[in-house]
């Protein structure tokens, strides 16, 4: 079949892990547009979900450090965290082996992807399920991006993935979703964490939702780990999603900066 | 990693050590039972040593540690999130500027501090 969703969305820990702590209002409105993402997901039928994400040492560490991994595994699980300071129980996430290997076969032959036959979902990838998939019954793939060790893969590496998964989407039967879940800017787990620079995340997702490729990977990392901090180098999830749907445009349902989560909340679709 | 681009062996198994501690439940049980014995495997200075028995959360941090690895100790030491932001603070105005890492990035280290957009916190 093809792809039959796309979109991004926020997985800060803090969006479970301190839910009770944010403006009820602000935070109920999120809510509220991630379930409107939920919807909009079911309605489009998907067989699978391929959940592109920016893991944080859960599985991938400096020693052997991928710069783009798929899992090939029949299940993951996750949390890897401790349940209470994430809020979110440990449970185990179906997935599909035959799919994830006939994805990365098809990608190999314009990326040089890793794969996993074995992973942990740490927040990254549990926070976007508790909201979009919370019965946990739609089979889901997992990439991961490494942004967090440098050196890390350029962004016009990102989008050029971007558009390889939906090559190799394209080319199999299943009717597939794909989220990318990231930044956008933030300091997460430093002394700066709650800091927002709004104007930059609003520039930002001008340039993801427009799908304007040039614009999106004319960051240097310099300037994003400046104005955007290290979290800011999740972009390239969002990158990747705009590759997958290259000469389509997004719809933004929310986006507001949350300081207790750490992040400017975003939920956004692109058409496929 | 050093802003120059310096890879600092030693943050990398003080960071491993973190690494396997938050994800390996085995690896927590001796670090309770036999430390010295763990510890010994992993290439460490003293001060590293002495940071990781003592918990001192700021010093980790001013080593450069990543916070997404650090965060997770602090957690295991039972900190709740403000005094593990307030112990990283403590670590800054006591040991001086992150001195390797992540966070080195940009050759002004000031800059990792974002005063001017504190206002959105």
């Amino acid at each position: 079949m093809s792809v039959v969703f796309a979109g991004v969305c926020s997985h800060a820990p803090g969006i479970t892990g301190r839910a009770d702590r944010a403006d009820p209002a602000v935070r109920d409105a999120f809510y509220a547009k991630l379930d409107e993402m939920r919807q909009r997901l079911e309605a489009s039928r998907p067989d699978a979900l391929i959940v592109v994400a920016a893991e944080h040492f859960a599985n991938f560490f400096m020693n052997n450090m991928p710069a783009y991994c798929m899992g090939m595994a029949e299940s993951y699980e996750g949390p890897i965290e401790d349940e209470k300071w994430l809020g979110i129980e440990r449970t185990r996430v179906p997935g599909n082996a035959g799919l994830s290997r006939r994805i990365i076969e098809a990608m190999l032959h314009d990326i040089d992807l890793a794969y996993a036959e074995e992973w942990k979902f740490d927040h990254g990838i549990m926070v976007p399920l508790h909201f979009l998939t919370p019965r946990y019954d739609l089979p889901v793939i997992p990439v991961n991006i490494n942004c967090q060790g440098p050196p890390l893969t350029p962004l016009a590496r990102a989008y050029e993935f971007g558009r390889a998964l939906r090559r190799a989407c394209d080319a199999q039967p299943e009717r597939i979703a794909i989220v990318g879940t990231g930044g956008i800017s933030h300091w997460p787990a430093t002394p700066n964490s709650g800091v927002i620079n709004e104007e930059w995340d609003r520039e930002f997702l001008r340039r993801f939702l427009a799908n304007d490729r040039e614009a999106l990977i004319s960051y240097t990392d310099a300037e994003t780990f400046r104005d955007a901090g290290q979290g800011g180098f999740e972009i390239r999830t969002f990158i990747a999603i705009a590759g997958a749907t290259e000469g389509k445009t997004g719809e933004l349902l929310f986006y507001a900066p949350i300081p207790i989560f750490a992040v400017g909340c975003t939920v956004a679709t692109m058409a496929v | 990693m050093r802003g120059n681009g310096e890879v600092v062996v030693s943050l990398y198994y003080v960071q491993k050590l973190l690494y396997q501690l938050n994800r390996d439940p085995a690896v927590r049980r001796r670090f309770q039972e036999d430390r010295d014995d763990l510890l010994s495997e992993y290439q460490l200075t003293d001060e590293e040593r002495d940071a990781i028995v003592e918990g001192n959360i700021g010093l980790l941090y001013v080593m450069g540690v990543n916070g997404q690895i650090l965060m997770h100790y602090s957690a295991l030491l039972g900190q709740k999130w403000e005094e593990y932001l307030e112990a990283m603070r403590e670590g800054v105005r006591k040991y001086g500027p992150v001195r390797a890492g992540l966070y080195t990035l940009l050759e002004d280290r000031e800059q990792t501090w974002r005063p001017d957009l504190h206002g959105n916190r």
